[in-house]
């Protein structure tokens, strides 16, 4: 993982002094709320219905058991003892007092942790591959670059008031597990035919009220080149970008409106200005990257052996068995697994995590998996280098701390942002939808004969959880002051990356479930063979969902 | 501007020279001015006699202007609100693309937390209008003794910097 340096230091320091003296000037009246606004936000706190959120940055998701204690304690210390992952692998408080905030980033700030820009109309956290670095089809490891981009977007003098916010995401392997094609702009790094080290560039992807699949616009850029491009787009889009319309600011908009070659075009002109300058990269400055995401000390593991054990364990054990086939990652290296503790058992919000659950992974991570772990998009938490010898004891101690559901990649391990009981954008709650769809499919081996889903819920047109590119999407709308829901199939997140279409009119929040299961039993019934959800979709269409689903 | 008699410049209080003179309607005052890019269009020769400054809107193209951009004493550029932007990235072009030396001013809706960034896009002047402490907002300009990319007043990248 990346350690701060002394810079890395003095300049997240100095941040924190900024906000305490802005968050005094804001409380003694100084600073009107307006002006205290963005600020805030580009510090990670909101203002939400029932009281302030502080979003703190996971940067591409990598995580420490140290930095998890520091969380825990500061989920003890200064909120009610949970904590919440986003869709954007960060971590919510959902009751700081507003005091106390330059505190607690004080406090992050000594475990190299900090919430800059992760809100606000600047470049955001930058997001990326749950399994980098240890996934067989990942081409190149893209963590370095997260680093270099995190570094880049902090505390950037000419973009930190953007036309509105703006992401990025970076994925090593063409089966796209950072959804970069749903980002403002996306990078895949790859190796050309020389085996140089480049990215092809997406611009324009996003979610939110205008969902658009990103575009190409640039098939290979060289690694030096990196931030001086990176520079170019955000200059354009500085420029360019809508501020008369806050629905119509992303860049997505502007690469619509001017069309992908006129855009492409203008951001070429302005690269040809900047490409040469002092921050195209060096090879030192990625090499002292690379060099804080080398591999961990492994062992050498005869695999056959490591799973010959496991294959045993789990032939005595059908809970565990269930739990192998659903909640494991393949790793590169032998003897080795990848797991996934579920933060999606039915009854707890989707994402949430106490403080004593937050000290226990800290502790699985140091006993298992070199004292790392990492955030997903998708709301669990990784721990990326286990023994497959010690699958079966981590798996107890996981159970008993309440993280072990055998559900990843089904039907009930969905993607749920906080919806109305927490947001105050939010049109509709999430949360109670989340939880009659878990109550309603709690027949586990029914939930794995339906094989992967993706079921995604939005509380509103902001798109927090994805619901556009949910195999199944739910969005929370109002109508008349009544939550409805509307429904989406079809939507796909990764290398296929497409958009939902909606079913027809949106249904009460009581229908929900027993909707879910029409549309459940149209698949089953036509299902070729295990065909997934959504390639059953892709032959059939919408029509024999939509036939069934209204049916007189 | 010609109501707020003090501005920061240079890293100090100082007193506001200019008027700032935008509606073309009207005789150009005797006063050292700041003008809008039509009347600057309008009345080049004449302005250009004595020291004169140009007043720019963030939606107004440094391309058409640039070849005059060395007759300015002070370019001031237009924040119709703090969130919006644009100005950030002009400063920075009148520097790094165009190589202006003279003041740059950043005028209309700015607010304090904005100078550390706006020096750093090569803005040297701020006019912070009439209700602002100008002694404390000055200490705002060096909220970050560093940052980790390139800005006018910093040409090389912390990258290289670092042992």
């Amino acid at each position: 993982m990346y350690q701060y340096d002394q810079y890395d230091h003095q300049i997240i320091g100095e941040r924190i002094t900024q906000f305490r003296n802005q968050t005094e000037r804001y409380l003694a009246g100084e600073l009107k709320d307006e002006e205290f606004l963005p600020l805030r936000l580009q510090n990670g706190l909101y203002i939400q219905r029932l009281a302030p959120m502080l979003r703190i940055n996971v940067p591409y998701g990598m995580i420490n058991s140290t930095q998890l204690r520091r969380l825990a304690r500061i989920t003890r210390d200064y909120d009610k003892g949970y904590a919440h992952v986003s869709t954007r692998q960060n971590f919510q408080l959902n009751w700081p007092n507003l005091a106390e905030v330059p505190n607690i980033l004080a406090e992050l700030a000594e475990v190299e942790m900090h919430a800059t820009q992760s809100s606000g109309n600047c470049i955001r956290n930058t997001t990326s591959d749950q399994f980098a670095g240890i996934a067989v089809d990942e081409e190149v490891d893209p963590r370095p670059y997260c680093e270099i981009i995190r570094q880049w977007s902090s505390f950037h003098p000419e973009f930190a008031f953007l036309p509105r916010k703006f992401k990025i995401a970076v994925t090593g392997s063409d089966n796209d597990r950072a959804a970069t094609l749903v980002h403002d702009i996306g990078l895949r790094v790859l190796k050309n035919a020389d085996g140089e080290i480049g990215f092809r560039v997406f611009v324009g992807g996003g979610l939110g009220r205008t969902p658009v699949i990103g575009t190409l616009i640039r098939d290979f850029l060289p690694e030096k080149d990196l931030l001086t491009y990176l520079d170019a787009i955000l200059r354009i889009y500085n420029l360019f970008g809508r501020r008369d319309n806050k629905y119509k600011a992303r860049i997505k908009i502007l690469v619509k409106a001017m069309g992908i070659e006129a855009f492409a075009n203008k951001v070429e002109a302005e690269w040809e200005h900047l490409k040469n300058d002092e921050s195209q990269l060096t090879q030192q400055e990625i090499e002292r990257c690379q060099s804080f995401f080398t591999t961990p000390a492994y062992e050498t593991i005869d695999d056959q052996q490591a799973q010959s054990l496991v294959d045993q364990q789990a032939s005595d054990n059908l809970a565990f068995q269930k739990w192998l086939t659903r909640n494991l990652f393949q790793h590169k290296t032998p003897g080795y697994s990848a797991v996934i503790l579920s933060l999606k058992s039915t009854g707890i919000a989707p994402g949430d995590i106490t403080e004593r659950q937050l000290d226990i992974i800290a502790d699985l991570a140091d006993k298992y998996s070199f004292g790392e772990a990492r955030t997903t998009h998708d709301q669990n938490i990784v721990l990326a280098d286990v023994r497959k010898s010690e699958l079966f004891s981590l798996w107890q101690e996981a159970r008993a701390a309440g993280f072990a559901t055998p559900n990843i990649g089904t039907l009930t391990d969905l993607i749920c942002c906080p919806g109305g009981d927490f947001c105050s954008l939010a049109n509709a709650k999430s949360i109670p939808v989340a939880e009659a769809i878990q109550r309603r499919f709690d027949d586990i081996d029914y939930v794995y004969d339906l094989g992967d889903i993706d079921l995604n819920i939005s509380g509103c047109m902001n798109a927090c959880g994805h619901h556009h590119v949910g195999h199944i999407g739910i969005l929370g709308v109002d109508k008349k002051g009544e939550e409805f829901y509307q429904i989406q199939l079809g939507g796909n997140a990764n290398k296929n990356a497409a958009l939902g279409k909606v079913l027809g009119p949106a249904f009460s929040r009581e229908q929900m479930p027993h909707v879910i299961s029409t549309i459940l039993n149209v698949f089953v019934e036509k299902r070729q063979g295990d065909e997934m959800f959504i390639d059953t979709y892709n032959r059939i269409g919408i029509f024999p969902f939509k036939e069934r689903v209204y049916a007189k | 501007m010609p109501n707020n008699r003090h501005i920061i410049k240079d890293g100090q209080i100082a007193v506001n020279e200019w008027l700032l003179v935008t509606d073309s309607s009207q005789p150009i005052p005797e006063a050292k001015v700041i003008v809008s890019l039509d009347i600057w269009q309008a009345h080049k020769e004449q302005l250009a006699k004595k020291p004169v400054g140009l007043w720019i809107k963030n939606d107004q193209s440094l391309e058409t202007i640039h070849k005059d951009l060395s007759q300015f004493d002070v370019i001031a550029i237009d924040f119709p609100g703090f969130m919006d932007g644009r100005g950030f990235s002009i400063g920075r072009l009148l520097r790094d693309r165009y190589h202006y030396q003279g003041e740059i001013r950043a005028t209309g809706s700015i607010i304090r937390d904005q100078l550390c960034y706006l020096k750093r896009c090569g803005f040297n002047a701020f006019d912070l209008g009439g209700n602002s402490n100008l002694e404390s907002a000055i200490a705002s300009l060096n909220d970050f003794s560093d940052g980790y990319q390139i800005s006018v007043d910093q040409k090389t990248p912390l990258f290289r910097r670092r042992a």
